[in-house]
């Protein structure tokens, strides 16, 4: 049992000043009802909203997949308009990458990092409030466009122009929602950063943090180097389209293909802001449950930081089709290779925490292990795609759309799914149930690969993506796929359900709710008090966490 | 019992006559790209194959240390975690320096094919590609001859929404045009690809070429089929370019060289009467139309 077991916080009904041994709790006067929420400024608060918004996106884009695997279900146009099918695969894009992983990071992020530093709370609590309010709006805004004149934006989430230009009512909105979304995420990144750099507790030192500290903190970095470029993309995209400039138009100067270099100079980095947390998460997860410390720790960091670094001189692999010179592609390719060496290195490092471990299989550990699997399999064929000649067969095909699905889907949400399932007993002190996670588990990880697996073959064999209807010969491996996209999408409403039925109760769980974690927040009781330290730990209890 | 006897005859039948050629790249055995009919599509499927295969070992290896690691080092099987192995330095160098043995060794014919598909020089045809919402125009630079490709008329009609056309009674569904590109074969043919109104890209599969087609700017790629291949080649549209991406399919008709002359010589003239002056050319050879 931890020695400083302090303050606690009973969940729900704070009577502040029913205070613990000690210690004070004048600070901890919540509003209660919906002040709570909209005035909110406690870190575990502001967590709980993004993380039920991200699930709520979550929903709503995987809806969008469900209507594109039905259309897709067999060859001829059954169900929509292909317009508003493209519309669905620009939306389903946006809603998944801006609102459900994005935000599940942050809210994690808020959870998670004052208690893993030893903070009370973030850094900036307003700013906090203010980063997640903007979101809801931002939504509501792209949103609504699916029911404007000319239809939601069909031009694809890279927004690449003259396409997007062509949109109607919908395209301002577009723009304006990314802007907000763009705003939140620095603000969401500032918050991360000072936290970090300022409210560590005394020897906590930044080889000492956990790593999904280490992790956050870098993809922090990168959004607030990359948010900024996305904003002055769309806004170049804006004034062409209402101020007469012509940034992208040929016929006035401009270049179609600078939007395509901005975008994934933003675009590339983003992908690793997607990925970067899943890491951490993972290497926090295979530890407690192979008991044993994660291996080479000091590299996983470096690791990171080089994946990071590479991140910013890789962009021009999404666009090796455009027609750049020789040398471009040649530096490209190359550049895009040597990412293979940081990632194979944390794989490696992961598979040696295994080794010799003590492995014992709760949901947390199943879903991080489905992650070690099926994430290295989107590594190979990203590796496959760094080959520049080959890629001119892979480009803009399903080859592509399976890769990146098995990187986000059991890349970085099955890591989401994972950290849900790691913490979960600690934010709420009960013990949820795991059997029907474990049906959740098994559900995801088959029909994830019955979705995603055959979308290779469809691209190999020369299906191209983001089209509504296809040729006869792809029917039978769509009709697979469509049916593990069903299957995988139905099984995912288990997820709130298990949530749901563990926040109401279930057997209550003691500090440490996995014998084998390691960490600060599994110093605090179970749910943790509502300022998670406020008197900062002490450095036995660093050092006892930080057992790597 | 008849009734399942004939249909068993039938089925027998249809196998007999459609050769392995043919089913090759249908349904379920439609698994990976085809080495298609150029050079330079063969080399770029043996770069295919040779970096699958390298992925194969790599992931054969590293699915095996994590699969014995499950098996063995359970707790339910009483293992006792070695907590001290937290790092080895001599491991971890090797797992850098490996890896990065057998990138350089996939980079250097990666590197070398690549140029190849680079070199413009000696194409002995030029063939102006345009793409359009939603079709391509072809032009033959000095051969005076250019016209419009879309989709057929019977895809177009079985595509429309709940069309009640079983696209399966559609020869080609989405993969046929109306007039087709048509090209020698033992020819080195260069395309200059540009678009009218947004970015599209032209992809013929087995020629191992696809090239984003952009308003405002002339991209070039090069095929040149096997001589003794000529036939029906069938690609699409690879960039999202609207509503209607998914239906402006690339046919090329590949013929003996003979043949192509006497094809460009007849369409050429079949083009003359039209073309009273440059300009009326131009512009009916420009003029989209949509399906």
């Amino acid at each position: 049992m931890a020695q400083n077991t302090h303050s606690h916080g009973s969940h729900g009904s704070h009577d502040s000043h029913a205070a613990h041994a000690g210690h004070a709790q004048h600070h901890d006067h919540k509003p209660h009802g919906w002040r709570r929420w909209v005035y909110a400024t406690n870190h575990k608060d502001i967590g709980t909203m993004y993380l039920v918004f991200a699930g709520l996106m979550f929903f709503i884009g995987g809806s969008m997949a469900m209507v594109i695997r039905l259309e897709l279900f067999k060859p001829g146009m059954q169900f929509v308009d292909p317009a508003f099918f493209n519309s669905m695969t620009t939306m389903h894009a946006l809603v998944m990458i801006f609102g459900a992983v994005m935000p599940a990071w942050t809210g994690l992020a808020n959870w998670m990092i004052p208690m893993q530093v030893g903070a009370p709370d973030m850094a900036l609590p307003r700013l906090n409030n203010f980063s997640f309010w903007i979101l809801p709006f931002a939504f509501l805004i792209l949103l609504s466009t699916l029911f404007v004149p000319g239809g939601a934006p069909a031009g694809g989430w890279t927004m690449y122009p003259p396409l997007v230009l062509q949109g109607g009512s919908s395209f301002p909105m577009l723009i304006f929602a990314v802007h907000m979304m763009g705003a939140s995420s620095i603000l969401g990144a500032i918050n991360v950063i000072v936290t970090i750099m300022n409210m560590r507790a005394p020897g906590m030192t930044l080889l000492r943090m956990p790593l999904f500290v280490w992790t956050w903190l870098i993809t922090a970095y990168l959004l607030i180097a990359v948010m900024p470029v996305l904003a002055g993309a769309v806004t170049m995209l804006l004034t062409d389209h209402f101020f007469g400039t012509t940034f992208f138009t040929a016929s006035g100067g401009g270049d179609p293909v600078m939007f395509q270099h901005i975008f994934w100079f933003f675009g590339h980095p983003e992908v690793y802001i997607l990925i970067l947390p899943a890491f951490g998460i993972v290497s926090e997860i295979i530890p407690t449950f192979a008991r044993k410390p994660l291996f080479g720790y000091e590299a996983m960091v470096y690791a990171t930081a080089s994946i990071a670094f590479l991140s910013f001189i890789v962009w021009a692999h999404h666009m090796f089709t455009v027609g750049m010179p020789l040398a471009g592609q040649l530096f490209f390719m190359l550049s895009t290779m040597l990412i293979a060496i940081p990632t194979g290195v944390k794989v490696f490092n992961w598979t040696a925490t295994l080794w010799k471990g003590s492995l014992s299989f709760e949901p947390p550990m199943l879903f991080a292990l489905a992650f070690l699997f099926l994430f290295t399999i989107g590594g190979f064929s990203g590796l496959m795609l760094a080959i520049v000649p080959a890629d001119y067969q892979y480009q803009d095909t399903y080859f592509v759309v399976a890769h990146f699905h098995y990187v986000l889907v059991p890349g970085a949400i099955f890591a989401i799914m994972a950290g849900v399932y790691y913490w979960l007993p600690k934010w709420t002190g009960n013990m949820y149930d795991q059997k029907l996670a474990k049906w959740h588990f098994w559900l995801s990880t088959i029909f994830v690969n019955v979705l995603f697996f055959p979308q290779h073959f469809l691209g190999l064999a020369g299906m191209p993506r983001r089209i509504p209807d296809y040729a006869v010969q792809f029917t039978d491996w769509n009709m697979v796929s469509s049916i593990g996209g069903f299957v995988f999408g139905a099984s995912q409403l288990l997820f709130p359900y298990i949530i749901w039925k563990c926040v109401r109760g279930g057997e209550r769980i003691g500090n440490r709710a996995w014998e084998g974690a390691h960490g600060l927040e599994w110093e605090l009781p179970s749910p943790p008090p509502y300022h998670s330290w406020e008197q900062a730990p002490s450095d036995a209890v660093i050092a006892r966490g930080a057992e790597h | 019992m008849l009734k399942s006897v004939r249909y068993l005859a039938a089925l027998a039948a249809v196998l007999a006559t459609s050769s392995p050629a043919v089913h090759a790249d249908e349904g379920w055995s439609l698994l990976n790209m085809t080495p298609g009919v150029t050079a330079m599509s063969r080399t770029i499927y043996d770069l295919h194959m040779t970096i699958f295969w390298i992925c194969v070992v790599i992931g054969v290896a590293v699915f095996g240390v994590m699969i014995y690691s499950i098996v063995m080092f359970r707790r339910s099987t009483g293992a006792v975690p070695d907590t001290t192995m937290v790092h080895n330095t001599r491991v971890e160098i090797v797992w850098t320096v490996v890896p990065v043995a057998i990138l350089i060794a996939m980079a250097v014919p990666a590197a070398k094919t690549l140029v190849q598909t680079e070199d413009l020089r000696n194409t002995e045809l030029s063939i102006k590609v345009t793409g359009y919402q939603w079709g391509w125009n072809y032009d033959y630079l000095d051969r005076g001859v250019t016209f419009f490709s879309r989709l057929d008329r019977q895809s177009d009609a079985a595509r429309q929404l709940a069309s009640g056309i079983d696209p399966n009674t559609v020869p080609h569904y989405l993969l046929n045009v109306d007039n087709p590109l048509v090209v020698p074969v033992g020819t080195k043919v260069r395309l200059l690809i540009t678009a009218h109104d947004v970015i599209h890209s032209w992809w013929v599969p087995a020629f191992g070429v696809k090239k984003d087609a952009i308003p405002g700017f002339v991209n070039e790629a090069w095929f040149l089929i096997d001589a003794d291949k000529p036939g029906l080649y069938r690609g699409q549209c690879a960039e999202l370019c609207g509503r209607d991406h998914g239906f402006m399919p690339i046919v090329v008709d590949a013929r003996s060289k003979a043949d192509f002359d006497a094809w460009v010589k007849a369409k050429a003239a079949e083009q003359k009467p039209q073309t009273t002056t440059p300009a009326t050319a131009q512009a009916s050879a420009s003029a989209p139309t949509t399906g």
